[in-house]
């Protein structure tokens, strides 16, 4: 029995990592009150640029970084539209997916078929080696524990520095963020392209440690499960940090289920994970009636700076 | 320096030029881009825009696509306008083509023309069934639509995929996923012949009508309206938010299990594991290039067809991967979305200095 | 908008006329098409079935030129795209997944003078011919495999849905197994989906971790094989050689050849011999081949792979030869017998001996 939970909990680290990247970065676009529905066309390019860039040059660190940059610079078109020409939020990040969807196979076209080696593994000898716990919290790829460390960061920033501050507070009202002197909208632009890097990231985690491999449409997705879980987090990054566990926990343990033979129509065990996380936001959202007055209260509205 | 000023109020010109200036861009990028691609890029914006539309089998066609955009677009703008986010009409779609096609399958040898109607009525009640969970969720516990619409989207397909690999399987149909093929009774009829034009477009259309009369004539438009603008003055008004929320619900899960039933019972013929390429999603791109508005739905969902069978020609007449045609369609949008920019605001050379709020969705 | 489509209307109409009488004229070409359900980067079946498109490019040269169509979505869009195609000059048309088998049917009507050719499919038309592969030779072969180089006599399978194709799959592995390795059991997980690399390697994981050594896969990407790299355990690779991803696991894949058959069905429409069949080609047509064998599997097994291979080739082996029971009991086949065509085709129990409920 034991020799199975390892490897499962560890599966469930994997699963849960892109959504990780991917929903974290979104909570601060939200948080800044900017409503971006292109998380999968963000992941998707962000998969393919690392995949080429670490086909072609053999380098991790570059491939991750080229993931990052990808999924930035096709949010950077989404915040062009919806920042600086006001267009429409949901409409925009829309027709972002679709784009992004044709554009990573245009670029994919020369790499199906490629392989990379996947990321390094960070042990330490002797902890690594712990039976249970070593596993479990080393030996992982750079980009699980990148994961955790921008989940902190990002928790911390968004409530204890000033620009978490100013973040929240363009989201919350930007009328007044700008009567007091803030640029709305360059601060909405940063958490724009901060959303797109991180979904780049998620898009790089599949296609880099994941699945090392590029196909059309791998994202098969995942963009929008990251941004349910947004709202499953009421807008704070550590509970999509829960939630995106949640969500690729039960989708983990239902495959094991199977496989130890429990007697329920597949389809019914493959919408646990959606099942299972309405039901537990449902569950919290009934304890606290607070818990709506989380969202940014200028969520999806453009702001115009006349001045 | 070049700023956006806000209009007075909307530019009439510019609510029917701007969709020109996008299409000009489009095809300047377009042109651009193909030529990049070594394509003829005269060639490929005809292939896209004016060869899907040069005989009547394409013309059917396109308002064959158009229609289930249309009517869940329409459906959707009702509760967009009053910031309800139900991202989830695919899962009703499903969900409502399930409930339609049943009728078919339970009566499958019941020949009579209360067949259609049985079905049409069954395919709503469907999708605003679909629709109540979250309804039910918001109003009750606070949960927020846009997690339990999209989620139960994933259940709704799942739920299909369940009934086609078991109960409702073809029994004559050597075990494939697909349930058995509608009876005459149950096809929606054609009204163009030699054409795959169905009934369903006219509802399509009746349902534009209809939307347009509700949102402009009538009291819950106007309460849809002025919730979405402003909230605060809605609830000192007296306007019930749990009532629009149902209200809007009810109207784009009907109208979404209205187009599934359409889909299955017209141009499919029968249950298939895969009723919608995405419609449900698709449509909300509609509804706001439509800006929220029926008639606006209507065009913009003809738009969006058009693309689609563009997309096809692209690739039959010139070999280009499916790939361009999302490209092309993802700029066509953006530059469209871009250019609505244009209604309400003009381009000034300069600054200003009067301030203005935001600019609503 | 209105106004838009009026002037853009007459604008480019105009266009279009002199564009139309100046571009016809050349191509002679006789036009084949293809409809794919995926992309054909997903490196699984439609683009084996591209593969095969290409060798028809590559045997015709000039006579001949090839359209696809690729991810034409199963609904109401796959009859448009295939009208689309016999109406604009294609004289043989294959249309690659099970859910065009309707449409195809529907368009085949239509268009008389068009050859058809739909693939896995039931229904066929004076103009409307169907073909498959044998796929459950391979798993045979993949099978016996599988069963001797097992060390935890456990072998994995990332299943997709339970449709008749796929449970053969099972069966025919599971037998072959059972047959060299009385001890060997199978583990089944279904993903509910033909594509998503994540979740397809998130089974595979699964089954490692439940102490697969030997992972099969009926889904689309390589996904599963990289695991078995990764967690150093066999694999068997699916639609086309995944060596590259997996080069150690790899103990051989199970190869959807489809260059011979589109060749020669171009061949018979050219020659005006194309007549509408059923074929149903395994080893013996080369739709199936199996990927060379890995360097690890030992000299014995390899012979004894090549024999199964063989034996189905010349018709001396069947996978399916009785006695075979289903999981009641029942006798199936009978011994001495070999299953037929129809019950292969419809397929839908699991053999004695496999631990597991098929889905209902």
């Amino acid at each position: 029995m034991g020799d199975w939970l390892v490897p499962a909990l560890l599966t469930i680290i994997t699963a849960s990592t892109p959504l990780v990247f991917a929903a974290v970065g979104e909570v601060v676009v939200e948080k800044s009150g900017v409503l971006n529905l292109g998380i999968e066309g963000m992941m998707i390019v962000g998969a393919i640029s690392a995949f080429a860039v670490g086909v072609t040059t053999g380098s991790a660190t570059l491939a991750i970084f080229a993931g990052a940059i990808g999924g930035a610079a096709v949010a950077f078109i989404f915040g062009f539209l919806t920042l600086n020409l006001l267009a429409n939020q949901v409409a925009a990040g829309l027709a972002l997916t679709i784009f992004g969807l044709g554009f990573s196979a245009l670029l994919g076209h020369g790499f199906v078929g490629k392989t990379f080696p996947g990321l390094p593994k960070l042990e330490i000898p002797i902890i690594s080696e712990i039976p249970f716990i070593g596993p479990l919290l080393f030996g992982h790829d750079i980009l699980v524990y990148g994961s955790v460390i921008i989940v902190i960061s990002t928790t911390y920033m968004l409530n204890k520095t000033r620009v978490g501050l100013l973040i929240r507070a363009v989201g919350e009202n930007h009328d007044a963020a700008h009567s007091i002197g803030y640029s709305v909208n360059k601060i909405r632009m940063a958490c724009v392209l901060f959303g797109g890097a991180m979904a780049g990231l998620g898009g790089a985690y599949l296609s880099l440690a994941y699945t090392p491999l590029w196909v059309e449409g791998m994202t098969s997705g995942r963009g929008w499960i990251a941004l349910a879980l947004v709202v499953f987090a009421s807008w704070k990054a550590w509970r999509a940090f829960l939630g995106a566990y949640l969500f690729g926990g039960i989708t983990i343990i239902q495959l094991h289920a199977q496989g130890f033979g429990v007697e329920i129509a597949p389809e019914f065990l493959s919408m646990l994970p959606y099942l299972a996380t309405i039901v537990v936001l449902v569950l919290i959202s009934r304890d606290s009636s607070r818990a709506k007055l989380n969202a940014p209260a200028c969520l999806g509205r453009s702001f115009h700076e006349a001045g | 320096m070049l700023r956006l000023e806000l209009r007075g109020e909307m530019s009439q010109p510019m609510v029917y030029l701007s969709p020109i200036f996008a299409v000009i861009l489009t095809f300047i990028a377009g042109i651009i881009m193909f030529t990049f691609l070594g394509v003829d890029p005269v060639k490929a914006i005809i292939t896209f825009f004016i060869t899907p539309l040069n005989s009547l089998d394409g013309l059917a066609e396109l308002f064959v696509k158009a229609t289930p955009l249309v009517l869940i677009a329409v459906g959707l703008s009702f509760g967009f306008q009053a910031n309800i986010w139900n991202i989830g009409a695919e899962g009703q779609l499903t969900i409502g083509a399930l409930a339609g096609g049943g009728v078919a399958l339970l009566f499958f040898n019941v020949d009579t023309p209360f067949l259609m109607p049985a079905m049409l009525v069954s395919g709503v009640l469907g999708g605003m069934a679909w629709a109540a969970i979250p309804a039910i969720l918001k109003t009750k516990c606070g949960t927020n639509e846009i997690l339990t619409s999209l989620m139960l989207t994933y259940v709704g397909l799942l739920v299909l995929s369940y009934l086609i690999h078991g109960p409702w399987k073809d029994p004559d149909g050597q075990n494939f996923p697909e349930s058995r093929l509608f009876h005459d009774a149950a096809l929606i009829p054609i009204i163009l012949d030699e054409t795959r034009l169905h009934l369903g477009w006219i509802i399509a259309l009746f349902g534009v009508a209809v939307a347009w009369v509700i949102m402009t004539r009538h009291m819950i438009g106007f309460q849809i309206r002025v919730i979405g603008l402003a909230p605060m003055a809605a609830r000192f008004a007296g306007f019930k938010e749990k009532h629009i929320i149902w209200m809007t619900l009810m109207i784009s899960g009907g109208a979404a299990g209205l187009a599934g039933t359409i889909e299955v019972s017209g141009p499919v013929g029968q249950i298939i594991p895969v009723i919608s390429p995405g419609y449900g999603f698709t449509a909300i791109i509609v509804a706001f290039l439509g800006r929220l508005h029926p008639v606006g739905c209507l065009f913009a969902g003809l738009l969006m067809a058009l693309t689609y069978l563009g997309g096809d020609n692209a690739q039959i007449e010139m070999n280009l991967p499916n790939a361009v045609t999302g490209v092309f369609q993802g700029m066509l949008l953006f530059f469209l979305l871009a250019c609505d920019v244009l209604v309400r605001y003009r381009f000034r050379i300069g600054s200003l200095t009067k301030a203005t709020g935001g600019a609503n969705l | 908008m209105i106004s838009k489509k009026i002037i853009l209307g007459a604008l480019l109409s105009a266009v279009m006329a002199v564009g139309a009488t100046v571009g016809q004229a050349a191509d002679k070409r006789t036009k084949v098409g293809f409809v794919y359900v995926g992309p054909i980067g997903d490196h699984g079946w439609s683009y084996q079935h591209n593969v095969g498109r290409l060798a028809v490019n590559n045997a015709f040269g000039d006579k001949v030129k090839t359209t696809y169509v690729e991810s034409v979505p199963e609904g109401a869009d796959a009859a448009r795209v295939i009208t689309k195609l016999a109406r604009s000059g294609h004289k043989l048309i294959f249309t690659t997944s099970f859910g065009y088998m309707n449409p195809t049917l529907k368009v085949a009507k239509r268009f008389p003078k068009v050859k058809f050719e739909h693939a896995t499919g039931f229904k066929r038309s004076k103009n409307l011919a169907t073909y498959s592969a044998r796929f459950y030779e391979g798993r045979h072969v993949a099978g016996l495999i599988a069963g001797k180089m097992t060390k935890s006599n456990v072998i994995g399978y990332v299943a997709s849905f339970p449709i008749p194709e796929v449970i053969r799959g099972i069966n025919a592995t599971f037998l072959a197994a059972r047959s060299v390795n009385p001890k060997v059991k199978i583990k089944i997980i279904w993903v509910s989906t033909w594509f998503d690399p994540g979740k397809e390697a998130d089974a595979a994981k699964a089954l490692i971790a439940q102490g697969a050594d030997v992972i099969m896969q009926h889904t689309d990407s390589p996904a599963p094989l990289q695991q078995a790299q990764k967690n150093k355990v066999w694999a068997v690779g699916q639609a086309s050689n995944m060596a590259a991803f997996g080069p150690k696991a790899q103990l051989t894949a199970i190869i959807d050849d489809w260059n011979a058959y589109y060749i020669q069905r171009t061949k018979a429409m050219l020659d005006g011999t194309w007549k509408s069949q059923d074929v149903w080609g395994g080893f013996k047509s080369g739709m199936v081949k199996m990927a060379p064998y890995n360097k690890a599997i030992p000299a014995n097994v390899v012979a004894m792979a090549e024999k199964a291979k063989e034996g189905i080739f010349n018709g001396t082996v069947h996978p399916f030869t009785g006695p075979i029971k289903d999981q009641k009991g029942k006798i199936r086949v009978p011994a001495g017998k070999t299953a037929d065509d129809g019950m292969l085709a419809g397929m839908n129990f699991y053999v004695e001996g496999i631990d597991a409920t098929m889905p209902k």
